[in-house]
């Protein structure tokens, strides 16, 4: 029973860094319909300033809060930029193309983003410094958790916070729901689409740049290639909540991560990365919606 | 076994919470032309609609020539003698015209796919009488010199007759039209209405109308239903549509200062 | 008898070269001209789902996976004993290793076009962007499965395969995938398979059976695809799981995209461009997929319906006399 609660605890906070890279992938269809295949590559790009930012702070040999709070808010503020120009560049000018031209362009960018990453940071795997020391909280019934763990777990609950707050209850936030409902009524509402569909990419970003910064401070290796499968496996949970659903990829995502580690724990590690396609293509075939998705008809 | 052709028996097409049409019951007989008019929203083109495969009804059933159809496929439903126009055009973009009526006729094509591949004479004959069956088609609508161009080439009143060339062409028995008349001029509509007239005689069709253009409907329609909110509120010749009370109140009386 | 001379023609052709180019062309320009065969076949293959039908399919290589290993394991178990006892029968060896190996191409392709009826039947009813996550699902899952069955290899890969594929098999398969292509398009089959892409609603509402025809379209597509992987097994005589990646799917998408979306003899051109330009930029490897990248995105910004668009290049007399139908527009 212990390892069970062990696994679920393991489970949720791997879950909420799916969590919080899913947020971007949803986020981005609502507004777009445009399935940002590159978002995984922002949580590389996350991680790897993050640790060109630690190197420059020192970090690694002097670590304290405050370096590494500042590490996190540089990587998410540096990403936010990276994705704003993705967007400008890359699928501004592929906005009202045909879906499968948008597809392409996105898995260009992503293409783009690790093979680069790969000439520019090189393609060996790098070490991320350990920020903070680690020590394990013994949470009674066998069950431990080591600090990182719970930083993750609170930094991604403060940050989801935060994004709840300011959908629900700024004007940007009322806004951005607004374009994903219509880009044409919403522009003759007043707003800037192009300004929230840029601003919800930075969002993402940061978000994404938050998540790869905070699974190098527990797995301390990185390299470029590293956003492709938690990148694929967020997009399955924003899938599995339904996608264009804030709430629905926090849920997706807790769920992705609980299935994927009793899936290694109880039956095997090296179906590790299968059971995120066997989740994805079980939901599309039995509800595309998602849990909380409402199915679109097209009107004849 | 009843004689009628198109049968709706208390048909209801249900979305959530709204019901676009509610307790249907239309008969057409055969050789028919019978006229489906509305406001905007009333649920005429959810009736085509329903009629065509595209939706099953909710609760009630459509039944053509005695069998039931309500619950089929659309593509079985057309093969079987129904075929349709559409409220916002949909011809194949990327086609000629000659093309986007052709594949109206491929329900009646005799050849299998290996001959296709293979190129068998069969197959070449076949190939042969489906592109005849189409220019034919483009020709009684008038259009057989634009039969190699590209649909979207077409002028606005010409899509919309090449969109009916092409439901001729699946060699319908009922014949669905969905506003055909929609963004034409008074001139092209009273072509329009010749063509419908000599289309219907030349093939021996019966055709269910939906329109908007009073003098389309009241011209060429042998019987009009009224739809308001989903309900059919009256259904009579177009004399009795003209003068009833309820559609007067409901549709016609701001119609009628415009047309 | 007139419908006889095409085929022969090409076959005496394909024979000639065969023996003209093992001989005059040196060893490695070679190779890259066999890979420019496979590659073709994969590309008009997959136009067919995408480019002509509107379907997005991006797990190909799934396909051609299936195709390699079905196709390698059945010469390596059944195959050559096969071939062997034909050549004790007096056969020439080129025909008895002709016959061994049409046999294993169709027999992979039939496992591919199985996998594809799978894969096909279910998602069709997905929109266009789930019904691509699902084949590039599909396709990874394929190739997961293959890395963990030891008894082809797994991780380790599959050697040994004899080296049966040559000039004239390879592009007897461009040949044939490129007239079914062409003849399927010339007819109204292909129209149907045209107006599910332009108009799948309309389509349906015209009395095409959408579902039939996509999945067909897809399982065709995917026989093509294991044909190519069985001729990709046969000359390598080597076979491993990561020559079939997602990216390996990407490049083929890349071909029909670069191509044209409905062009055959545009996707053949992309192909052709598409083999010859990671050798080309040998010298730059490193920069060459972020080169590759690039290209896809600027193609996708500034032309979009890539270098043919949905015409094709008419060289009547390649393709034979002209077709009975118009060219589509």
């Amino acid at each position: 029973m212990s390892e069970f609660l062990q696994q679920l605890v393991n489970g949720v906070t791997w879950g909420s860094v799916y969590a919080l890279i899913a947020l971007g992938y949803t986020m981005v269809y609502g507004i777009l319909r445009l399935i940002n295949f590159a978002h995984g590559d922002i949580y590389m790009l996350g991680a790897f300033i993050g640790l060109y930012t630690s190197n420059w702070l020192r970090a690694g040999e002097a670590p304290s809060p405050a370096k590494a709070i500042a590490v996190l808010l540089t990587s998410m503020a540096a990403c936010a930029l990276i994705g704003m120009l993705i967007e400008r560049l890359a699928y501004k000018p592929v906005r009202r193309s045909p879906r499968l031209s948008a597809l392409i362009t996105a898995i260009g960018v992503s293409l783009l983003l690790e093979n680069g990453g790969a000439l520019l940071f090189g393609a060996d795997p790098k070490f991320f410094p350990q920020l903070i020391p680690s020590h394990n909280i013994a949470l009674g019934m066998g069950v431990t958790l080591s600090n990182q763990q719970l930083i993750v777990l609170v930094v991604s609950v403060v940050l989801m916070t935060l994004l709840r707050l300011l959908v629900l209850h700024t004007r940007v936030g009322k806004a951005m729901q607004a374009v994903s409902h219509n880009h044409m009524a919403a522009s003759l509402m007043g707003i800037s689409v192009d300004r929230i569909i840029t601003f919800t990419f930075m969002i993402g970003s940061a978000l994404a740049a938050a998540a790869g910064v905070l699974v190098a401070l527990q797995s301390p290796k990185i390299e470029p290639y590293m956003g492709i499968m938690p990148g694929l496996k967020a997009f399955v949970a924003a899938v599995l909540g339904g996608i264009g659903n804030i709430p629905g990829a926090v849920v997706g995502g807790l769920v992705m991560g609980v299935a994927e580690v009793l899936v290694t724990g109880y039956l095997s590690p090296t179906y590790r990365d299968a059971i995120a396609f066997v989740l994805l293509i079980v939901i599309l075939l039995v509800r595309p919606a998602g849990i909380f998705g409402k199915a679109v008809t097209e009107k004849v | 076994m009843s004689a009628s052709l198109l049968e709706l028996d208390r048909c209801t097409m249900q979305f959530g919470g709204l019901k676009a049409v509610a307790d249907l019951d239309l008969t057409i007989q055969k050789g028919e032309l019978v006229g489906l008019i509305g406001p905007n929203g009333a649920g005429k083109t959810t009736v085509f609609n329903m009629v065509t495969g595209v939706y099953a009804p909710t609760r009630g059933a459509v039944r053509f020539e005695g069998r039931t159809i309500s619950g089929l496929k659309a593509n079985r439903i057309a093969c079987g003698g129904i075929t349709r126009t559409f409220q916002n055009i949909r011809l194949f973009s990327r086609l000629s015209c000659l093309d986007n009526v052709a594949v109206a006729a491929h329900p009646h094509r005799k050849a299998g796919l290996l001959s296709a591949v293979l190129r068998t004479p069969g197959f070449e004959a076949d190939e042969r009488a489906l592109r005849a069956l189409a220019l034919e088609m483009l020709d009684v609508l008038g259009l057989a010199s634009h039969a190699d161009a590209p649909a979207t080439a077409l002028a606005y009143g010409q899509q919309r007759r090449l969109e009916i060339a092409r439901a001729l062409a699946g060699k319908p028995r009922l014949l669905l039209l969905d506003e055909p008349a929609a963004g034409l001029n008074p001139q092209e509509s009273e072509e329009l209405m010749r063509l419908i007239q000599d289309v219907r005689r030349r093939f021996g069709l019966t055709i269910l109308l939906i329109e908007h253009d009073m003098k389309v409907v009241m011209g060429i329609c042998e019987r009009i239903a009224v739809l308001d909110y989903g309900l059919k509120i009256a259904e009579g010749s177009p004399a009795e549509i003209r003068s009833h009370p309820r559609v007067i109140e409901a549709y016609l009386g701001d119609e009628s200062a415009s047309a | 008898m007139k419908r006889a001379l095409g085929p022969l023609v090409t076959l005496v052709a394909l024979l000639v070269l065969n023996a003209a180019l093992q001989r005059a062309l040196n060893p490695y320009y070679f190779q890259v001209l066999i890979l420019v065969g496979i590659n073709i076949i994969l590309a008009v293959s997959l136009n067919l789902v995408n480019g002509f039908t509107g379907q997005f399919s991006i797990g190909h290589a799934g396909f051609m996976a299936a195709g390699a290993y079905g196709s390698a394991m059945f010469t390596l178990t059944v195959g050559q004993r096969f071939a062997g006892a034909l050549v004790s029968a007096h056969l020439p060896q080129a025909i008895a290793q002709g016959a061994a190996l049409l046999v294993a191409l169709l027999l992979g392709g039939l496992l591919a076009a199985l996998f594809g009826y799978l894969v096909g039947l279910p998602s069709l009813r997905l929109r266009g962007d789930y019904l691509a996550i699902v084949t590039l699902g599909f396709g990874e899952i394929i190739r997961v499965l293959i890395l963990n069955v030891d008894a082809i290899g797994g991780a380790r890969g599959l050697p040994g395969i004899p080296h049966w594929a040559n000039f004239f098999w390879v592009f007897l398969g461009v040949a044939v995938v490129v007239a079914v292509s062409r003849n399927l398009a010339h007819s109204t089959y292909g129209r149907a398979l045209f107006a599910i892409r332009d108009d799948e609603i309309a389509a349906e509402a015209l009395g095409v059976d959408t579902t039939r025809y996509k999945v067909t379209a897809f399982v065709i597509g995917a026989f093509f695809a294991g044909v190519a992987g069985g001729l990709f097994a046969h000359y390598l005589s080597y076979l491993n799981p990561n020559s079939f990646t997602f990216i390996k799917s990407i490049e083929v998408i890349a071909m029909v995209v670069l191509g044209g979306m409905g062009s055959i003899s545009g996707s053949m051109l992309a192909a052709i461009v598409l083999t010859l330009l990671p050798e080309v930029l040998r010298p730059v490897k490193d920069l060459r997929m972020v080169l590759y990248s690039l290209m896809l995105i600027l193609l996708m910004i500034t032309r979009p319906q890539g270098l043919l668009g949905t015409r094709e290049l008419s060289f009547g007399r390649l393709f034979g006399r002209r077709p009975a139908t118009e060219p589509r527009a």
